[in-house]
């Protein structure tokens, strides 16, 4: 189904160079991965998104030497040169700011090396190798986190303020670091697909169609027509639950009582219908490599019963939603994306699209049934701010329930309940490396996946989460610290598939 | 004012539980149960799993539900003897008592004073219960089920369970994920800030063992071993129904029931 990946070994400032003239030349920077080879070097591997593939350039580095940072020519990996620091103890030569991002270790720990085929033994954080708090002319640093008011996620914001505005903000996600990539390269390849389901457990279908993809853009894997469909209707009822959730923070944050209650039972309903189409409340248990394990578990009629009821509620309370005035002034000009560092940053998802990037990978390399049901594509909201990004999510919203509605009316066509043979088909994987992407709630989702004697060698999960929340640093310009719930929320980001 | 008429549109959609058993709650697949009699012949059972839940001798198999992360796996291709149970209130004050089927008789004793134990402390906090959530290290899902108690279709704060933001203010420590060891000091001096007396509730599988992620260069697998856990609630993630039982549990307002198991003498 994907597309097979070009693969170029250059020297590592030539190869910085070629990334910076594909990136120049209109590829997208999607992510930066590193592997460790053998006990002496690392490979890194640049994943460039042109028109319908991912390139991946390929360079190597002497474990332990150095290369020079991406990030000083193409800007949006600096995040990844730091994680890549971190985890394979390389550096990035003149990176601008080589804090500790996913592992802050004490001198002389080894790092984590994935990719290599030794099981490093417990690895505790070092604080010190953390900068410390910044102070000076009437600033100071509000630390807000790990542990946040409300049912959140473990992550610390540091918030740079002479008093009420936010000139800077610092995000460190490493309190969460589960060392996922090393935990993958322990299971067969089978098993692969459920621990992508908990990298970022509320965009499990996407995690676990990228990592499927990989494996089956690697195997030459053609999945069944019918399997294609379900594993749509799970992705984008994953979507419509997502943006809800994000729809509930926004209305919580402007302490509209009734509103948050309403979009959280909408959101409820969905879970539950999930959980009656799967058992999973959150589709899990469902993609396998080579299809899907089983079908639909509604009847067809009652599942487009219950996408139309839910939509119907979902619409009155929305429109309600975007009338109310004390709402919208609140999301109006806040959190402003520019549309050109979107562009340049390569942001992914609603937050890209409401900036007018954020490439829709279901269009532009599709995969599964969307090869065959067209995504209509969302237009007209591009000035960046938290308003646009909501508005995206609501226009997403309503294109998943066409998307889902469509699709369960296709699998009419293939029989109740499914057939076997329609559910997947018999998979053997080679050895060797494959690519897969997915559309997540947030955004593009990539996966390297690199099999070697049958089993897992390297897994390298890419969540939009990772790529999209750096650009948290520049949306503060003029907001204060009001704002910043609205903010957050606005991004819709899950710190489990940052912090791996 | 719109608001406060769709605010009235559907009526009261919450849940009776737990004065009554709620159909949502009940038909929820929250766990694995072992058949007695396993009717599987050929193969063995323990590497179909996972997270390494199974464990069998001499024709008695036994499945973890504090290791099961509920992929199914042991359902599709061993059918004779695991099957998925209905009901959400998964969650057990003894660690033993989530191995099914065996798992108690022997140490009825011991449960009875962890119980007891857990009643005295509780004493105190019945109606009026205040809760604090700290993720180490979960998938991020978990944090969705516990925020969910607060919807309308649960709405917890009709029986007078409240979250809050201060550890200062809290009695009940919710705790989620694998374990990060990242946030192993955090943790702890939130757990130091909470006046006694506290009790803990264990959400997720991640929390009790690691569930897939397990003890990693990163994880400790679980959290039993940084904290006195008082309620255990399994599942990847628990349902909101599983937590809201946890919850209720760990106060003394609701029995231990476990599906597929039958009820202690």
């Amino acid at each position: 189904m994907s597309t097979a990946a070009a693969r170029d070994l250059h020297p590592a400032p030539t190869w910085r160079e070629q990334v910076a003239r594909r990136v120049a030349a209109g590829d997208r920077f999607a992510g930066l991965f590193a592997t460790a080879e053998d006990d002496s070097s690392v490979r890194l591997s640049a994943a460039l998104a042109s028109a319908r593939t991912v390139t991946l350039l390929d360079t190597t580095v002497p474990d332990r030497g150095s290369y020079p940072a991406l990030t000083l020519l193409v800007p949006a990996a600096f995040w990844y040169d730091r994680a890549i620091h971190d985890l394979f103890g390389v550096v990035p030569e003149e990176h601008p700011r080589l804090d500790p991002l996913l592992l802050p270790l004490d001198e002389g720990d080894p790092p984590p090396r994935p990719g290599a085929p030794d099981r490093p033994g417990p690895l505790h954080p070092h604080e010190r190798a953390l900068q410390a708090h910044l102070a000076g002319d009437g600033m100071f640093t509000l630390p807000h986190g790990p542990v946040r008011s409300g049912v959140v996620e473990a992550v610390e914001f540091l918030i740079e303020t002479p008093g009420e505005d936010i000139p800077h903000l610092r995000v460190r996600v490493h309190h969460k670091h589960r060392g996922l990539e090393k935990r993958f390269e322990e299971l067969p390849i089978e098993r692969g697909v459920l621990l992508a389901e908990r990298v970022e457990g509320i965009a499990s279908v996407a995690h676990a169609l990228a990592f499927a993809h990989a494996v089956e853009d690697l195997g030459d894997i053609g999945v069944p027509p019918a399997a294609g469909l379900v594993r749509l209707v799970h992705a984008e009822l994953e979507r419509v639950a997502n943006h809800l959730d994000v729809a509930m923070r926004l209305a919580d944050a402007a302490a509209l009582a009734v509103a948050t209650a309403r979009f959280g039972w909408h959101k409820e309903r969905v879970l539950r219908l999930r959980s009656e189409l799967c058992g999973s409340r959150y589709g899990r248990g469902v993609v396998t490599v080579g299809g899907v394990l089983a079908g639909l578990a509604l009847p067809s009629a009652q599942a487009a019963a219950a996408l139309d009821t839910i939509e119907r509620d979902i619409a009155g309370d929305e429109h309600a939603a975007m009338a109310t005035p004390s709402f919208l002034d609140r999301l109006r000009g806040t959190g402003l994306l520019p549309p050109d560092i979107a562009a340049t940053h390569g942001a992914l998802g609603p937050v890209g699209r409401a900036s007018g990037a954020g490439e829709d990978v279901r269009t532009s390399r599709p995969y599964d049934a969307y090869q065959q049901l067209a995504v209509r594509p969302v237009d007209g909201h591009a000035a960046g701010d938290v308003q646009d990004r909501l508005r995206v999510r609501w226009a997403e919203l309503h294109e998943a329930f066409r998307l889902a509605r469509h699709a369960v009316a296709l699998l009419t066509e293939y029989g109740e309940p499914l057939p076997l043979t329609e559910l997947r088909v018999p998979v053997d994987v080679p050895d060797g490396r494959g690519v897969g992407w997915a559309e997540a709630p947030q955004g593009e989702v990539l996966y390297l996946v690199e099999v070697a004697d049958g089993r897992l060698r390297r897994v390298a999960p890419r969540s939009a989460s990772f790529h999209n929340l750096p650009l948290l640093h520049t949306v503060f310009a003029g907001d204060i610290f009001t704002d910043f719930p609205f903010i957050e929320a606005s991004f819709g980001l899950s710190v489990a598939g940052v912090a791996l | 004012m719109a608001w406060v008429l769709r605010g009235l549109r559907d009526g009261v959609v919450t849940t009776r539980y737990p004065q009554r058993p709620d159909p949502y709650g009940t038909a929820f697949r929250a766990a694995v149960e072992v058949s007695t009699s396993p009717a599987d012949t050929g193969g063995r059972v323990e590497p179909v799993c996972p997270t390494g839940a199974i464990a069998s001798s001499d024709g008695h198999v036994e499945l973890d539900r504090g290791r099961c992360i509920l992929c199914g796996a042991c359902v599709r291709v061993f059918p004779g003897t695991f099957s998925w149970a209905t009901g959400s209130e998964t969650a057990s004050a003894d660690r033993r008592a989530l191995v099914v089927p065996s798992g108690l008789p022997e140490t009825g004793e011991t449960v009875e004073r962890v119980r007891a134990d857990l009643a005295r402390r509780v004493r105190r906090l019945r109606r009026s219960v205040h809760v604090r959530h700290v993720d180490a290290g979960s998938d991020g899902s978990e944090e969705w089920e516990i925020q969910a108690l607060l919807n309308p279709t649960y709405d917890v704060h009709r029986l007078g369970i409240f979250f809050t933001a201060s550890p200062r203010h809290a009695d009940v420590l919710l705790v989620t994920g694998a374990g990060a060891r990242g946030m192993t000091g955090a943790l702890r001096r939130t757990r130091e800030a909470m006046p006694e007396p506290v009790v803990v509730v264990a959400v997720g599988t991640d929390a009790i063992s690691g569930g897939l992620v397990r003890s990693t260069y990163a994880t400790t697998g679980g959290l039993l071993d940084q904290l006195d856990v008082d309620v255990m609630v399994p599942g990847s993630p628990p349902p909101p129904f599983a937590v809201l039982h946890g919850i209720l549990l760990a106060l003394g307002r609701v029995p231990e029931r476990l599906p597929g198991v039958p009820a202690r003498p």
